[in-house]
C-alpha cells in the first residue's frame, strides 16, 4: 500500500526543481550585485529611488481602487444573478463568466481601441476603467457561486423572526457571502498589482506600473535589481494571501 | 418592478462589458487598416486569415500553431505527471504530504510575473538557452497543480479496496492501473486536462519571460509585440471575433448539457 506513495517522487523532484529552486533564486539574486557578491544595494536603490517608490505606490493605489470598484459593481450583479426572483435566465450567467475564458490581452486591446476611437485621452482614468473591464467577471463569479449555494432557509428564518428585508441582507446574507468576497479580492487584487502588459496598452505607455518596471529590468539584463523588485512584490502577495485564512476554494477556474 | 430594475442593471453592465468585443467584431467586416474607419462591408480580412495572405506572412499563423501545440504538449504531460503524482500524494501521510501539497499550491497562488521571472532566473542559473523547450517546461510547471487538484478528490471518493482487489484477483500492477484506477480517475483527469489546456492557451507573462530571444511567438506574445509596434494587424480582428464566437458556443453547449443532466437527475 505505502509503496504507492513513491509515485509522488517524480513530481516532488519536479516541484523542487521548477518551483522551490526558482523562488530561492529570486532571493539569491536579489541580495547579490552584478558580480555575485552579497549586498543590500538593490533594496537601498529601490527605497531611495523616488520614481520607483512612486510607481510602487501607484500600483497599489490602482489595484485597491480597481478591487473596490469591482466589489461595488460586482456584488449587486452577483446578488441579482443568484436571486431566482430577479433573474431566471442562465444565459446572463454564462455571459458574465465568459470573459474569464478569453485572453486578457485581447480584451484589453479591444478596450484600448474602443477608447481610442471614442477619442478618450488615454491615462489613469482609462487605466482604471479598463482594469474593471478585465477583472469584474473574476469578482462576480466567486460571489455568485457562494450566494447561489447559500441555504435560503437562513434568510427565511430571519424574516420569520421579525427582521426587515434590509436587515436580512446586511446581517445574514452579506456576512455569509464574505468568503466569496475574499476570494474575489484575491482574484482581482493580485493580478492587478502584478500586471504589466495591460497597463501599457491602456495608457499608451504613459503610466508605468510596478510589473512593468520588473519586466524592463529583467529584459535589460538587470537581473539582480529585477529579482529584488520581484521579492518586494512577493511580500505584498504574501500579505494579501493572509486575508484568506480559510483554505476552502470558492472560486476555482471551472464553469 | 424590482425585477425590471435588476434586469436593467444586469443588461446595462453586460452591454458596457461587451462593447469593445462587439466593436472589434463589427470592424472585422471591413477592409480598413485603421479601426473605427468603415470602408464598406468586406470579408477580405477573414479570407486573408485563412489563406495566410497578409503582411508579415505566416508569422501570425505560426504563432497560432505554436500556441496550440504548446498547450497540447503541456496539458498532456501535466495530466500524466499530475495523475501519477496525485496517486502518490493520496497514499502519503504526515510531513511529506504537507510539503508536497504546499509546493503544489505555489504556482497557483503566485502571480504570473513572479512565476515567469523565477523560471527565467532558473534557466539563466542553469545556463539553459531559452526557447521552445523552456516555454513548454514552464507551462507544465503552472498547469500540473490544476491536474493534481482535479484528480485528488476522485481518489478520496474511490473505494480504496478496488485496486487491492484487482491485485488479489491476479492482475499485474500495470493492469490494475489501466483497467481499474484510470477509468475511475478519468473524469478528474479530463477536467484537469481541459483546465491545463486553457491555462496554457491563455498564458502571456510566463511565456514572455521564458521564450528567450529566438523569436518564438505564441498568440499572446504576438499580439503584445504587434500592439507595441503601434496599430493592430487588421487580421487579428476576425481572429478575435472567431475565438469569441467559438468560446461562446462552447460555453452555452456545456451549460445546456449541465442543466439537462441536473434536470434529469431531479426527476
Amino acid at each position: 500500500m505505502n509503496r504507492r506513495s513513491s509515485w509522488a517522487l517524480p513530481y516532488a523532484i519536479f516541484l523542487v526543481l521548477f518551483v522551490a529552486l526558482p523562488l530561492i533564486l529570486i532571493m539569491v539574486y536579489a541580495f547579490q550585485d552584478g558580480s555575485g557578491n552579497f549586498t543590500f544595494g538593490n533594496f537601498t536603490k529601490f527605497f531611495t529611488d523616488a520614481d520607483a517608490i512612486g510607481t510602487f505606490a501607484l500600483s497599489l493605489e490602482v489595484a485597491i481602487e480597481n478591487t473596490i470598484l469591482c466589489i461595488l459593481l460586482g456584488y449587486p450583479a452577483a446578488w441579482i444573478l443568484a436571486n431566482k426572483k430577479l433573474n431566471r435566465s442562465a444565459v446572463t450567467i454564462v455571459l458574465f463568466i465568459m470573459p474569464m475564458w478569453i485572453n486578457a490581452l485581447m480584451r484589453t486591446l479591444a478596450t484600448a481601441e474602443l477608447f481610442h476611437m471614442l477619442g478618450v485621452q488615454l491615462g489613469k482614468g482609462t487605466l482604471l476603467v479598463g482594469m474593471v473591464y478585465d477583472y469584474l467577471p473574476f469578482m462576480i463569479y466567486p460571489i455568485y457561486n457562494i450566494l447561489n449555494k447559500m441555504d435560503k432557509s437562513y434568510a427565511e428564518a430571519a424574516l420569520d423572526l421579525g427582521a426587515t428585508p434590509w436587515q436580512v441582507f446586511w446581517k445574514v446574507q452579506v456576512p455569509l457571502s464574505m468568503p466569496g468576497v475574499t476570494s474575489g479580492i484575491m482574484m482581482v487584487f493580485m493580478p492587478t498589482v502584478s500586471t504589466f502588459a495591460i497597463s501599457e496598452f491602456l495608457t499608451n505607455n504613459k503610466i508605468k506600473l510596478f510589473g512593468t518596471i520588473i519586466q524592463e529590468n529583467i529584459n535589460s539584463s538587470m537581473w539582480n535589481y529585477g529579482a529584488a523588485l520581484s521579492l518586494v512584490m512577493l511580500v505584498i502577495i504574501g500579505i494579501t494571501s493572509l486575508l484568506q485564512d480559510n483554505k476552502e476554494e470558492v472560486g476555482g477556474g471551472t464553469v | 418592478m424590482k425585477r425590471f430594475f435588476a434586469q436593467c442593471y444586469i443588461w446595462l453592465l453586460l452591454i458596457v462589458l461587451y462593447a469593445p468585443i462587439v466593436f472589434i467584431a463589427v470592424f472585422s467586416f471591413t477592409e480598413s487598416k485603421v479601426l473605427g474607419n468603415w470602408t464598406g462591408f468586406s470579408t477580405k480580412l477573414y479570407s486573408n486569415l485563412f489563406t495566410g495572405n497578409m503582411q508579415g506572412t505566416g508569422s501570425l499563423m505560426s504563432a497560432i500553431e505554436n500556441t496550440i501545440v504548446i498547450a497540447l504538449i503541456a496539458a498532456t504531460v501535466s495530466t500524466v505527471l499530475g495523475t501519477i503524482a496525485a496517486i502518490g500524494i493520496h497514499n502519503m501521510r504526515g510531513r511529506g504530504k504537507q510539503a508536497i501539497t504546499f509546493l503544489n499550491n505555489i504556482p497557483m497562488l503566485n502571480p504570473d510575473i513572479i512565476t515567469g521571472v523565477s523560471l527565467f532566473l532558473l534557466f539563466v542559473f542553469l545556463h539553459i538557452s531559452q526557447g521552445y523547450v523552456t516555454v513548454v517546461l514552464a507551462h507544465i510547471t503552472f498547469c500540473t497543480p490544476y491536474v493534481v487538484l482535479n484528480v485528488l478528490p476522485k481518489l478520496t471518493q474511490m473505494n480504496p479496496n478496488v485496486y487491492e482487489a484487482a491485485l488479489d484477483l491476479g492482475a499485474t500492477p500495470f493492469q490494475a492501473l489501466r483497467k481499474v484506477l484510470i477509468p475511475l480517475l478519468k473524469p478528474g483527469m479530463i477536467s484537469g486536462f481541459i483546465l491545463a489546456f486553457t491555462m496554457s492557451l491563455d498564458d502571456f507573462a510566463v511565456t514572455f519571460f521564458t521564450r528567450g530571444t529566438i523569436g518564438l511567438d505564441t498568440l499572446s506574445t504576438y499580439i503584445y509585440t504587434d500592439a507595441r509596434k503601434g496599430g493592430l494587424t487588421p487580421e487579428l480582428r476576425p481572429l478575435i471575433t472567431l475565438l469569441f464566437v467559438g468560446i461562446l458556443i462552447l460555453l452555452i453547449i456545456i451549460n445546456m448539457r449541465k442543466m439537462r443532466s441536473s434536470n434529469t437527475a431531479a426527476e
